[in-house]
Protein backbone atom coordinates (compact mmCIF):
# COMPACT_ATOMS: atom_id res chain seq x y z
CA UNK A 1 0.00 0.00 0.00
CA UNK A 2 1.40 3.07 -0.90
CA UNK A 3 1.74 6.02 1.83
CA UNK A 4 1.22 8.97 -1.24
CA UNK A 5 -2.55 8.59 -3.05
CA UNK A 6 -4.13 10.32 -6.11
CA UNK A 7 -8.09 11.72 -6.71
CA UNK A 8 -7.23 13.50 -10.28
CA UNK A 9 -4.73 13.43 -12.93
CA UNK A 10 -3.76 16.32 -14.67
CA UNK A 11 -1.03 17.35 -16.99
CA UNK A 12 2.37 19.06 -15.49
CA UNK A 13 2.13 22.19 -18.36
CA UNK A 14 -1.67 22.66 -17.21
CA UNK A 15 0.37 23.66 -13.61
CA UNK A 16 2.53 26.03 -15.92
CA UNK A 17 -0.23 27.30 -17.35
CA UNK A 18 -1.79 28.12 -13.64
CA UNK A 19 1.20 29.48 -12.28
CA UNK A 20 2.02 31.88 -15.20
CA UNK A 21 -1.58 33.29 -15.00
CA UNK A 22 -0.63 33.27 -11.25
CA UNK A 23 2.19 35.30 -12.02
CA UNK A 24 0.38 37.79 -14.45
CA UNK A 25 -1.96 38.45 -11.77
CA UNK A 26 1.30 39.31 -9.04
CA UNK A 27 4.17 40.52 -10.53
CA UNK A 28 3.72 43.52 -13.60
CA UNK A 29 7.23 42.17 -14.65
CA UNK A 30 6.30 39.08 -15.87
CA UNK A 31 5.97 38.64 -19.74
CA UNK A 32 5.91 36.02 -21.62
CA UNK A 33 6.77 34.79 -25.29
CA UNK A 34 5.28 31.68 -27.53
CA UNK A 35 6.12 30.07 -30.48
CA UNK A 36 3.15 28.87 -31.90
CA UNK A 37 1.96 26.82 -29.36
CA UNK A 38 -0.22 28.60 -27.16
CA UNK A 39 -2.75 26.07 -26.88
CA UNK A 40 -0.23 23.56 -26.09
CA UNK A 41 1.66 25.43 -23.27
CA UNK A 42 -1.60 26.37 -21.90
CA UNK A 43 -0.45 30.10 -22.29
CA UNK A 44 -4.10 31.39 -22.63
CA UNK A 45 -5.07 32.43 -19.45
CA UNK A 46 -1.93 34.42 -19.05
CA UNK A 47 -3.23 35.67 -22.78
CA UNK A 48 -6.30 36.91 -22.01
CA UNK A 49 -5.71 38.59 -18.56
CA UNK A 50 -2.84 40.39 -19.92
CA UNK A 51 -2.59 41.32 -23.58
CA UNK A 52 0.15 43.29 -23.25
CA UNK A 53 2.62 41.11 -21.98
CA UNK A 54 2.06 38.77 -24.15
CA UNK A 55 4.26 37.94 -27.49
CA UNK A 56 3.71 35.48 -30.13
CA UNK A 57 7.37 35.20 -32.06
CA UNK A 58 5.48 32.94 -34.84
CA UNK A 59 7.51 29.54 -35.60
CA UNK A 60 11.32 30.99 -34.38
CA UNK A 61 12.37 29.85 -31.63
CA UNK A 62 16.39 31.18 -32.02
CA UNK A 63 14.55 34.96 -32.46
CA UNK A 64 12.68 33.98 -29.15
CA UNK A 65 15.69 33.16 -27.10
CA UNK A 66 17.16 36.36 -28.52
CA UNK A 67 14.15 38.47 -27.81
CA UNK A 68 13.86 37.04 -24.32
CA UNK A 69 17.22 38.27 -23.54
CA UNK A 70 16.88 41.40 -24.77
CA UNK A 71 13.68 41.52 -22.61
CA UNK A 72 15.54 41.42 -19.29
CA UNK A 73 17.42 44.37 -19.99
CA UNK A 74 14.88 47.20 -18.42
CA UNK A 75 14.03 44.65 -15.98
CA UNK A 76 11.48 42.16 -17.79
CA UNK A 77 10.98 38.67 -16.54
CA UNK A 78 10.84 36.77 -20.16
CA UNK A 79 9.01 33.34 -19.88
CA UNK A 80 9.42 31.76 -23.21
CA UNK A 81 7.01 28.40 -24.29
CA UNK A 82 7.57 25.90 -26.24
CA UNK A 83 8.18 22.64 -26.52
CA UNK A 84 11.18 21.27 -24.98
CA UNK A 85 12.87 19.93 -28.05
CA UNK A 86 12.68 23.57 -29.59
CA UNK A 87 13.88 25.23 -25.99
CA UNK A 88 16.77 23.04 -26.18
CA UNK A 89 18.71 21.82 -28.87
CA UNK A 90 17.26 23.80 -31.47
CA UNK A 91 18.80 27.13 -30.15
CA UNK A 92 21.55 25.97 -27.81
CA UNK A 93 24.10 28.35 -28.87
CA UNK A 94 21.47 31.07 -28.91
CA UNK A 95 20.27 29.93 -25.14
CA UNK A 96 24.79 29.66 -24.62
CA UNK A 97 25.61 33.24 -25.60
CA UNK A 98 22.27 35.51 -25.09
CA UNK A 99 20.92 33.68 -22.44
CA UNK A 100 23.50 32.33 -20.05
CA UNK A 101 26.94 33.51 -20.88
CA UNK A 102 25.00 36.99 -20.58
CA UNK A 103 23.58 36.22 -17.18
CA UNK A 104 19.95 37.29 -18.44
CA UNK A 105 16.78 36.80 -15.64
CA UNK A 106 14.80 34.22 -18.84
CA UNK A 107 12.45 31.78 -18.00
CA UNK A 108 12.90 28.99 -20.73
CA UNK A 109 9.72 27.02 -20.09
CA UNK A 110 9.54 23.44 -21.99
CA UNK A 111 6.37 21.44 -22.41
CA UNK A 112 5.81 18.25 -24.47
CA UNK A 113 9.19 16.63 -23.03
CA UNK A 114 10.84 12.96 -23.28
CA UNK A 115 8.89 9.82 -24.23
CA UNK A 116 5.30 10.67 -23.06
CA UNK A 117 4.78 13.52 -25.78
CA UNK A 118 3.78 9.77 -27.04
CA UNK A 119 2.22 9.22 -30.64
CA UNK A 120 4.66 12.26 -32.44
CA UNK A 121 7.06 10.10 -32.25
CA UNK A 122 11.37 10.83 -32.18
CA UNK A 123 11.51 13.90 -33.49
CA UNK A 124 9.60 15.67 -31.17
CA UNK A 125 10.58 13.19 -28.20
CA UNK A 126 13.50 14.59 -26.87
CA UNK A 127 15.59 12.69 -24.03
CA UNK A 128 18.55 14.87 -24.24
CA UNK A 129 16.92 18.74 -22.92
CA UNK A 130 18.23 18.06 -19.18
CA UNK A 131 21.58 16.98 -20.43
CA UNK A 132 22.45 19.43 -22.51
CA UNK A 133 21.36 22.85 -20.59
CA UNK A 134 22.90 21.55 -17.14
CA UNK A 135 26.18 21.47 -18.79
CA UNK A 136 25.89 25.59 -19.20
CA UNK A 137 27.22 27.37 -16.88
CA UNK A 138 24.57 29.28 -14.65
CA UNK A 139 21.72 27.66 -15.84
CA UNK A 140 19.26 26.05 -13.50
CA UNK A 141 17.49 22.94 -14.38
CA UNK A 142 13.70 21.98 -13.09
CA UNK A 143 11.88 19.24 -13.44
CA UNK A 144 9.02 19.19 -11.35
CA UNK A 145 6.89 15.79 -10.54
CA UNK A 146 3.12 16.74 -11.20
CA UNK A 147 0.98 19.23 -11.41
CA UNK A 148 0.76 21.09 -8.38
CA UNK A 149 4.40 20.99 -8.20
CA UNK A 150 5.31 22.17 -11.72
CA UNK A 151 2.98 25.16 -10.29
CA UNK A 152 4.82 25.92 -7.33
CA UNK A 153 7.78 25.76 -9.85
CA UNK A 154 6.46 27.91 -12.14
CA UNK A 155 5.94 30.76 -9.20
CA UNK A 156 9.40 30.11 -7.36
CA UNK A 157 11.60 30.97 -10.24
CA UNK A 158 10.04 34.03 -11.23
CA UNK A 159 11.34 35.52 -7.51
CA UNK A 160 15.29 33.65 -8.78
CA UNK A 161 17.21 35.62 -10.55
CA UNK A 162 19.25 33.91 -13.69
CA UNK A 163 18.56 31.73 -16.43
CA UNK A 164 16.08 28.55 -15.25
CA UNK A 165 14.93 25.77 -17.72
CA UNK A 166 11.91 24.79 -16.43
CA UNK A 167 10.54 21.04 -18.14
CA UNK A 168 7.53 19.64 -18.20
CA UNK A 169 5.30 17.35 -20.34
CA UNK A 170 2.12 16.61 -21.87
CA UNK A 171 0.27 13.90 -21.11
CA UNK A 172 -2.18 13.18 -17.32
CA UNK A 173 -0.48 11.99 -14.27
CA UNK A 174 -1.52 11.66 -10.79
CA UNK A 175 -1.15 14.66 -8.70
CA UNK A 176 0.00 13.76 -4.95
CA UNK A 177 1.80 16.29 -3.83
CA UNK A 178 0.21 19.33 -1.84
CA UNK A 179 -1.54 22.24 -3.26
CA UNK A 180 -0.04 24.95 -1.84
CA UNK A 181 3.49 23.97 -1.28
CA UNK A 182 6.67 26.18 -0.95
CA UNK A 183 8.78 25.38 -3.78
CA UNK A 184 12.41 25.74 -3.32
CA UNK A 185 14.75 25.33 -5.89
CA UNK A 186 17.82 22.86 -5.00
CA UNK A 187 16.02 21.36 -2.35
CA UNK A 188 15.34 17.10 -2.66
CA UNK A 189 12.43 16.24 -1.01
CA UNK A 190 12.33 12.77 0.95
CA UNK A 191 9.18 11.31 0.23
CA UNK A 192 9.61 7.89 1.35
CA UNK A 193 12.14 7.03 4.01
CA UNK A 194 13.77 4.11 3.85
CA UNK A 195 16.99 1.53 4.65
CA UNK A 196 17.50 -0.89 1.95
CA UNK A 197 17.78 1.41 -1.24
CA UNK A 198 17.37 4.85 -2.38
CA UNK A 199 15.27 5.69 -5.22
CA UNK A 200 16.53 9.19 -6.60
CA UNK A 201 13.34 10.44 -9.51
CA UNK A 202 12.57 12.92 -11.25
CA UNK A 203 9.47 14.30 -13.16
CA UNK A 204 6.85 11.91 -14.14
CA UNK A 205 9.22 9.33 -12.80
CA UNK A 206 8.43 10.23 -9.10
CA UNK A 207 5.27 8.64 -9.26
CA UNK A 208 6.64 5.51 -10.94
CA UNK A 209 9.31 5.16 -7.98
CA UNK A 210 6.45 5.31 -5.67
CA UNK A 211 4.62 2.58 -7.27
CA UNK A 212 7.77 0.88 -6.82
CA UNK A 213 8.40 1.58 -3.68
CA UNK A 214 4.94 -0.12 -2.63
CA UNK A 215 5.99 -3.03 -4.15
CA UNK A 216 9.13 -3.34 -2.75
CA UNK A 217 7.63 -3.24 0.62
CA UNK A 218 5.44 -6.11 0.09
CA UNK A 219 8.43 -7.62 -1.15
CA UNK A 220 10.19 -6.99 2.27
CA UNK A 221 12.72 -4.35 1.07
CA UNK A 222 12.28 -0.60 2.78
CA UNK A 223 12.89 1.57 -0.37
CA UNK A 224 14.03 5.58 0.30
CA UNK A 225 12.27 7.58 -1.92
CA UNK A 226 13.31 11.14 -2.68
CA UNK A 227 11.95 13.95 -5.23
CA UNK A 228 15.22 15.23 -6.68
CA UNK A 229 12.97 17.98 -8.86
CA UNK A 230 15.66 20.71 -9.47
CA UNK A 231 19.10 18.86 -11.40
CA UNK A 232 21.08 21.79 -11.07
CA UNK A 233 21.89 22.77 -8.37
CA UNK A 234 21.76 19.19 -7.20
CA UNK A 235 20.97 18.84 -3.37
CA UNK A 236 24.06 17.01 -2.63
CA UNK A 237 24.00 17.06 1.04
CA UNK A 238 20.69 15.39 0.76
CA UNK A 239 21.88 12.62 -1.92
CA UNK A 240 25.09 12.01 -0.07
CA UNK A 241 23.52 11.43 3.61
CA UNK A 242 20.71 9.22 1.98
CA UNK A 243 23.30 6.58 0.82
CA UNK A 244 25.23 6.69 4.00
CA UNK A 245 22.24 4.91 5.47
CA UNK A 246 20.76 3.11 2.25
CA UNK A 247 24.34 1.79 0.51
CA UNK A 248 22.96 1.68 -2.80
CA UNK A 249 21.03 3.61 -5.48
CA UNK A 250 18.61 4.03 -8.00
CA UNK A 251 17.74 6.90 -10.44
CA UNK A 252 15.06 6.98 -12.45
CA UNK A 253 14.17 9.37 -15.20
CA UNK A 254 12.31 10.11 -18.56
CA UNK A 255 15.64 10.91 -20.20
CA UNK A 256 18.68 9.85 -21.59
CA UNK A 257 21.14 7.97 -19.69
CA UNK A 258 23.84 9.94 -20.83
CA UNK A 259 23.53 12.99 -19.60
CA UNK A 260 20.59 13.15 -16.64
CA UNK A 261 19.67 12.96 -13.37
CA UNK A 262 21.36 9.61 -13.32
CA UNK A 263 24.74 11.24 -14.78
CA UNK A 264 24.98 13.96 -12.20
CA UNK A 265 24.16 11.19 -9.02
CA UNK A 266 27.15 8.97 -10.50
CA UNK A 267 29.41 11.76 -10.56
CA UNK A 268 28.40 12.89 -7.10
CA UNK A 269 29.18 8.98 -5.38
CA UNK A 270 31.80 8.81 -7.44
CA UNK A 271 33.53 12.14 -6.09
CA UNK A 272 32.29 11.76 -2.63
CA UNK A 273 31.11 8.32 -1.47
CA UNK A 274 31.18 5.47 -4.38
CA UNK A 275 27.75 2.97 -4.19
CA UNK A 276 26.28 0.67 -7.00
CA UNK A 277 23.98 2.43 -8.65
CA UNK A 278 21.53 1.66 -11.33
CA UNK A 279 19.84 3.78 -13.93
CA UNK A 280 16.40 3.39 -14.75
CA UNK A 281 16.78 6.32 -18.17
CA UNK A 282 16.34 5.24 -21.63
CA UNK A 283 19.65 3.80 -23.02
CA UNK A 284 21.30 5.65 -25.92
CA UNK A 285 18.48 5.38 -28.35
CA UNK A 286 15.95 7.53 -29.83
CA UNK A 287 12.02 6.91 -29.31
CA UNK A 288 9.06 5.96 -31.53
CA UNK A 289 5.67 6.63 -31.72
CA UNK A 290 2.92 4.87 -29.28
CA UNK A 291 1.30 5.64 -26.44
CA UNK A 292 3.05 7.51 -22.99
CA UNK A 293 2.58 3.89 -21.31
CA UNK A 294 3.50 1.77 -23.82
CA UNK A 295 6.52 3.81 -24.38
CA UNK A 296 8.06 3.50 -20.73
CA UNK A 297 7.43 0.30 -20.68
CA UNK A 298 9.14 -0.38 -24.18
CA UNK A 299 12.37 2.11 -23.64
CA UNK A 300 12.23 0.90 -19.60
CA UNK A 301 11.43 3.57 -17.35
CA UNK A 302 8.55 2.52 -15.34
CA UNK A 303 7.97 1.12 -11.91
CA UNK A 304 8.37 -2.49 -13.07
CA UNK A 305 11.70 -1.23 -14.61
CA UNK A 306 12.13 0.61 -10.69
CA UNK A 307 11.58 -2.51 -8.91
CA UNK A 308 13.74 -4.84 -10.79
CA UNK A 309 16.65 -1.91 -10.48
CA UNK A 310 16.56 -1.98 -6.94
CA UNK A 311 16.54 -5.71 -6.19
CA UNK A 312 19.49 -5.38 -8.67
CA UNK A 313 21.20 -2.68 -6.96
CA UNK A 314 20.67 -4.08 -3.65
CA UNK A 315 22.44 -7.65 -4.81
CA UNK A 316 25.35 -5.33 -5.52
CA UNK A 317 25.87 -3.75 -1.96
CA UNK B 1 27.01 65.87 -22.53
CA UNK B 2 28.88 68.27 -24.66
CA UNK B 3 28.20 66.83 -28.85
CA UNK B 4 30.95 67.46 -30.92
CA UNK B 5 31.35 68.78 -34.23
CA UNK B 6 32.54 67.02 -37.21
CA UNK B 7 36.07 67.79 -37.20
CA UNK B 8 36.31 66.83 -33.44
CA UNK B 9 34.40 63.70 -34.44
CA UNK B 10 36.75 62.96 -37.04
CA UNK B 11 39.62 63.64 -35.03
CA UNK B 12 38.12 61.11 -32.30
CA UNK B 13 37.46 58.43 -35.16
CA UNK B 14 41.03 58.74 -35.94
CA UNK B 15 42.36 58.29 -32.22
CA UNK B 16 39.97 55.11 -31.83
CA UNK B 17 42.06 53.67 -35.36
CA UNK B 18 44.90 54.06 -33.28
CA UNK B 19 43.26 52.38 -30.67
CA UNK B 20 42.01 49.56 -32.65
CA UNK B 21 45.53 48.71 -34.41
CA UNK B 22 47.75 49.19 -31.17
CA UNK B 23 45.21 46.79 -29.68
CA UNK B 24 44.97 43.78 -32.28
CA UNK B 25 48.69 44.23 -32.62
CA UNK B 26 49.39 44.24 -29.27
CA UNK B 27 47.17 40.80 -29.06
CA UNK B 28 48.72 39.33 -31.79
CA UNK B 29 45.05 38.85 -33.02
CA UNK B 30 41.69 40.05 -33.68
CA UNK B 31 40.04 41.59 -35.87
CA UNK B 32 40.85 44.89 -37.40
CA UNK B 33 38.95 45.63 -40.81
CA UNK B 34 35.73 45.51 -39.71
CA UNK B 35 36.33 47.74 -36.71
CA UNK B 36 38.29 50.33 -38.77
CA UNK B 37 35.31 50.37 -41.16
CA UNK B 38 32.78 50.92 -38.51
CA UNK B 39 34.82 53.49 -36.38
CA UNK B 40 33.04 56.48 -38.11
CA UNK B 41 29.51 54.76 -36.98
CA UNK B 42 30.38 54.56 -33.52
CA UNK B 43 31.98 57.23 -32.63
CA UNK B 44 28.89 58.74 -34.54
CA UNK B 45 26.63 57.10 -32.24
CA UNK B 46 28.44 57.62 -28.70
CA UNK B 47 29.43 61.04 -29.54
CA UNK B 48 26.55 62.70 -31.31
CA UNK B 49 23.58 60.56 -32.35
CA UNK B 50 22.60 58.77 -29.01
CA UNK B 51 21.38 60.45 -25.64
CA UNK B 52 23.60 58.50 -23.24
CA UNK B 53 23.10 58.84 -19.27
CA UNK B 54 26.50 59.37 -17.57
CA UNK B 55 28.19 56.27 -15.87
CA UNK B 56 26.79 52.58 -16.74
CA UNK B 57 23.33 51.60 -15.83
CA UNK B 58 23.09 48.10 -17.04
CA UNK B 59 18.81 48.22 -17.14
CA UNK B 60 19.79 51.46 -19.49
CA UNK B 61 16.30 52.94 -18.47
CA UNK B 62 16.05 56.29 -20.04
CA UNK B 63 18.69 56.60 -22.27
CA UNK B 64 19.77 54.84 -25.57
CA UNK B 65 20.84 51.79 -26.06
CA UNK B 66 23.35 50.24 -28.60
CA UNK B 67 24.05 46.37 -29.22
CA UNK B 68 26.69 45.28 -31.15
CA UNK B 69 25.72 42.01 -33.25
CA UNK B 70 28.87 41.21 -35.03
CA UNK B 71 31.10 40.77 -31.59
CA UNK B 72 34.45 40.37 -33.59
CA UNK B 73 34.52 44.21 -33.95
CA UNK B 74 34.96 44.33 -30.63
CA UNK B 75 38.35 46.38 -30.73
CA UNK B 76 36.66 49.61 -32.00
CA UNK B 77 33.40 49.67 -29.75
CA UNK B 78 35.85 48.71 -26.54
CA UNK B 79 38.05 51.65 -27.94
CA UNK B 80 34.74 54.07 -28.05
CA UNK B 81 33.25 53.20 -24.66
CA UNK B 82 36.88 53.97 -23.07
CA UNK B 83 37.52 57.14 -25.06
CA UNK B 84 33.27 58.02 -24.00
CA UNK B 85 34.20 57.45 -20.41
CA UNK B 86 33.03 53.53 -19.54
CA UNK B 87 36.37 52.63 -18.32
CA UNK B 88 39.99 53.77 -18.14
CA UNK B 89 41.86 53.97 -21.69
CA UNK B 90 45.10 52.18 -19.90
CA UNK B 91 42.44 49.15 -20.00
CA UNK B 92 42.47 48.85 -23.80
CA UNK B 93 45.98 47.21 -23.62
CA UNK B 94 44.57 44.01 -22.07
CA UNK B 95 42.37 43.55 -24.98
CA UNK B 96 42.07 39.38 -25.42
CA UNK B 97 44.38 38.90 -22.35
CA UNK B 98 44.32 36.47 -19.95
CA UNK B 99 42.27 38.15 -16.79
CA UNK B 100 40.79 40.88 -18.87
CA UNK B 101 37.52 42.17 -18.89
CA UNK B 102 38.09 43.19 -22.73
CA UNK B 103 37.69 39.84 -23.77
CA UNK B 104 37.85 38.84 -27.56
CA UNK B 105 34.30 39.00 -28.23
CA UNK B 106 31.85 41.45 -25.94
CA UNK B 107 30.76 39.44 -22.67
CA UNK B 108 29.51 40.76 -19.37
CA UNK B 109 30.23 38.01 -16.86
CA UNK B 110 33.50 40.13 -16.53
CA UNK B 111 31.84 43.16 -16.11
CA UNK B 112 32.90 45.55 -18.14
CA UNK B 113 30.86 48.72 -17.89
CA UNK B 114 29.17 49.71 -21.53
CA UNK B 115 28.15 45.61 -22.48
CA UNK B 116 24.93 44.53 -21.84
CA UNK B 117 24.77 41.00 -23.61
CA UNK B 118 27.33 38.65 -25.37
CA UNK B 119 28.00 38.79 -28.53
CA UNK B 120 30.40 36.99 -31.26
CA UNK B 121 28.37 34.09 -32.43
CA UNK B 122 26.84 35.48 -35.33
CA UNK B 123 22.68 36.15 -36.03
CA UNK B 124 21.81 37.05 -32.56
CA UNK B 125 21.90 40.37 -31.79
CA UNK B 126 18.78 41.80 -34.42
CA UNK B 127 16.43 39.57 -31.75
CA UNK B 128 18.00 40.78 -28.74
CA UNK B 129 17.97 44.52 -29.46
CA UNK B 130 14.03 44.00 -30.51
CA UNK B 131 13.69 42.63 -27.32
CA UNK B 132 15.23 45.65 -25.68
CA UNK B 133 13.06 47.53 -27.38
CA UNK B 134 9.81 46.20 -26.83
CA UNK B 135 10.81 46.65 -22.76
CA UNK B 136 11.69 50.44 -23.49
CA UNK B 137 8.18 50.37 -24.59
CA UNK B 138 6.54 48.21 -22.09
CA UNK B 139 8.07 50.91 -19.56
CA UNK B 140 7.11 54.14 -21.57
CA UNK B 141 10.74 54.87 -21.84
CA UNK B 142 10.62 56.84 -25.50
CA UNK B 143 14.11 56.17 -25.66
CA UNK B 144 15.81 54.38 -29.20
CA UNK B 145 17.58 51.24 -29.74
CA UNK B 146 20.68 50.97 -31.97
CA UNK B 147 22.27 47.97 -33.38
CA UNK B 148 24.85 47.26 -35.62
CA UNK B 149 25.32 44.14 -37.98
CA UNK B 150 27.75 42.81 -40.39
CA UNK B 151 26.32 42.29 -44.13
CA UNK B 152 28.24 38.62 -44.16
CA UNK B 153 26.22 37.99 -40.77
CA UNK B 154 22.97 38.12 -42.62
CA UNK B 155 23.63 35.15 -44.03
CA UNK B 156 22.67 33.67 -40.79
CA UNK B 157 18.38 32.76 -40.86
CA UNK B 158 17.83 34.15 -37.19
CA UNK B 159 18.09 37.63 -38.34
CA UNK B 160 15.17 37.18 -40.75
CA UNK B 161 13.16 35.98 -38.07
CA UNK B 162 13.71 39.02 -36.30
CA UNK B 163 13.35 41.02 -39.12
CA UNK B 164 9.89 39.75 -39.97
CA UNK B 165 9.20 39.94 -35.75
CA UNK B 166 10.26 43.71 -35.82
CA UNK B 167 7.59 44.60 -38.49
CA UNK B 168 4.92 42.39 -37.19
CA UNK B 169 4.93 44.14 -33.93
CA UNK B 170 5.95 47.05 -35.17
CA UNK B 171 8.75 47.57 -33.39
CA UNK B 172 9.39 51.15 -34.29
CA UNK B 173 11.89 52.65 -31.94
CA UNK B 174 15.00 50.87 -33.35
CA UNK B 175 17.31 51.61 -36.03
CA UNK B 176 19.28 48.54 -37.13
CA UNK B 177 22.19 49.37 -39.43
CA UNK B 178 24.20 46.70 -41.66
CA UNK B 179 27.54 47.25 -42.19
CA UNK B 180 27.79 46.72 -46.03
CA UNK B 181 31.48 46.42 -46.88
CA UNK B 182 31.06 43.64 -49.01
CA UNK B 183 33.50 41.59 -47.82
CA UNK B 184 33.54 38.45 -45.52
CA UNK B 185 36.52 36.06 -43.75
CA UNK B 186 36.79 33.96 -46.89
CA UNK B 187 36.46 36.81 -49.35
CA UNK B 188 34.27 38.79 -51.03
CA UNK B 189 29.96 38.42 -50.17
CA UNK B 190 29.41 38.23 -53.70
CA UNK B 191 31.76 35.29 -54.27
CA UNK B 192 30.97 33.49 -50.43
CA UNK B 193 27.33 34.16 -50.31
CA UNK B 194 25.65 36.60 -52.44
CA UNK B 195 23.33 38.98 -50.52
CA UNK B 196 21.37 40.00 -53.35
CA UNK B 197 19.80 43.50 -53.61
CA UNK B 198 19.67 44.19 -49.93
CA UNK B 199 17.18 46.95 -49.97
CA UNK B 200 14.82 45.21 -51.47
CA UNK B 201 14.86 42.35 -48.83
CA UNK B 202 14.92 44.43 -45.77
CA UNK B 203 11.95 46.65 -47.40
CA UNK B 204 9.58 43.57 -48.47
CA UNK B 205 10.08 42.41 -44.76
CA UNK B 206 8.21 45.45 -43.71
CA UNK B 207 11.50 48.11 -42.95
CA UNK B 208 11.90 51.34 -43.63
CA UNK B 209 15.04 51.23 -45.28
CA UNK B 210 17.90 54.42 -45.60
CA UNK B 211 21.15 54.50 -47.01
CA UNK B 212 24.49 56.00 -45.21
CA UNK B 213 28.53 56.57 -45.85
CA UNK B 214 29.60 55.31 -43.06
CA UNK B 215 32.84 57.02 -44.00
CA UNK B 216 32.13 59.89 -44.65
CA UNK B 217 31.08 61.90 -41.02
CA UNK B 218 28.89 64.06 -42.58
CA UNK B 219 26.71 62.12 -44.38
CA UNK B 220 26.78 60.12 -41.87
CA UNK B 221 25.78 62.37 -39.08
CA UNK B 222 22.57 63.69 -41.75
CA UNK B 223 21.30 59.70 -42.50
CA UNK B 224 21.28 58.95 -38.77
CA UNK B 225 19.58 62.11 -38.11
CA UNK B 226 17.00 60.99 -41.01
CA UNK B 227 16.86 57.48 -39.39
CA UNK B 228 15.84 58.97 -35.86
CA UNK B 229 13.41 61.28 -38.11
CA UNK B 230 11.51 58.23 -39.01
CA UNK B 231 11.38 56.15 -36.10
CA UNK B 232 7.75 56.24 -34.13
CA UNK B 233 6.38 55.52 -37.36
CA UNK B 234 5.20 51.85 -36.97
CA UNK B 235 8.23 50.52 -38.75
CA UNK B 236 11.88 49.50 -37.85
CA UNK B 237 14.15 51.12 -39.45
CA UNK B 238 17.44 50.04 -41.31
CA UNK B 239 20.16 51.58 -42.11
CA UNK B 240 22.11 50.35 -44.83
CA UNK B 241 25.64 51.55 -44.66
CA UNK B 242 28.04 51.50 -46.84
CA UNK B 243 31.74 51.20 -46.03
CA UNK B 244 34.90 49.87 -46.82
CA UNK B 245 36.75 47.27 -44.69
CA UNK B 246 40.35 48.71 -43.08
CA UNK B 247 39.18 52.30 -43.82
CA UNK B 248 42.01 54.30 -42.49
CA UNK B 249 45.00 52.20 -43.00
CA UNK B 250 45.83 52.08 -46.87
CA UNK B 251 47.08 48.52 -46.94
CA UNK B 252 44.14 47.42 -44.78
CA UNK B 253 41.46 49.19 -47.10
CA UNK B 254 39.05 47.16 -49.44
CA UNK B 255 40.30 43.69 -48.43
CA UNK B 256 38.67 40.49 -46.19
CA UNK B 257 42.10 39.28 -46.06
CA UNK B 258 42.72 42.35 -42.73
CA UNK B 259 39.18 40.81 -41.77
CA UNK B 260 40.96 38.47 -38.63
CA UNK B 261 44.93 38.99 -38.87
CA UNK B 262 47.28 41.44 -36.70
CA UNK B 263 49.70 43.78 -37.94
CA UNK B 264 53.62 43.05 -37.50
CA UNK B 265 55.56 45.34 -35.53
CA UNK B 266 56.71 47.16 -39.15
CA UNK B 267 52.96 46.95 -40.78
CA UNK B 268 51.92 48.77 -37.26
CA UNK B 269 54.32 51.59 -37.35
CA UNK B 270 53.27 52.14 -41.03
CA UNK B 271 49.51 52.13 -39.83
CA UNK B 272 50.25 54.51 -37.30
CA UNK B 273 51.85 56.97 -39.52
CA UNK B 274 48.70 57.66 -41.11
CA UNK B 275 46.53 57.62 -38.41
CA UNK B 276 47.06 61.27 -35.79
CA UNK B 277 47.48 60.41 -32.55
CA UNK B 278 44.61 63.28 -31.14
CA UNK B 279 43.56 62.05 -28.11
CA UNK B 280 46.61 60.56 -26.74
CA UNK B 281 47.10 56.76 -27.08
CA UNK B 282 46.47 54.42 -24.46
Amino acid sequence: MTKYSYTEKQDTRSGFGEGLAELGRTNPNVVALCADLVGSLKMQTFIDENPDRFFQVGIAEANMMGLAAGMTIGGKIPFTGTFANFSTGRVYDQIRQSIAYSEKNVKICASHAGLTLGEDGATHQILEDMGMMKMLPNMTVINPCDFNQTKAATIAIAKHHGPVYLRFGRPKVPIFTPKDQKFEIGKALHLVEGTDVTIFATGHLVWEAIEAEAALAEMGIQAEVINIHTIKPLDVKAILASVAKTGCVVTAEEHQMNGGLGDSIAQTLALHHPAPLEMVAVKDTFGESGKPDELMKKYGIDAAHIIAAAKKVIQRK
Amino acid sequence: MNELNIKELERTASQVRRDIVRMVHGASSGHPGGSLGCTDFLVALYFKIMNRKVGFDPDGIGEDLFFLSNGHISPVWYSVLARAGYFEKAELSTFRKIDSRLQGHPATEEGLPGIRVASGSLGQGLSVACGAAQAKKLNNDPHLIYTLMGDGELEEGQVWEAAMYAAHHKIDNIIATVDYNGQQIDGPTEEVMSLGDLKAKWEAFGWEVISSKGNDMANLLQQLEVAKALTGKGKPILNLMHTEMGYGVDFMVGTHKWHGIAPNDEQLTDALNQLEETLGDY
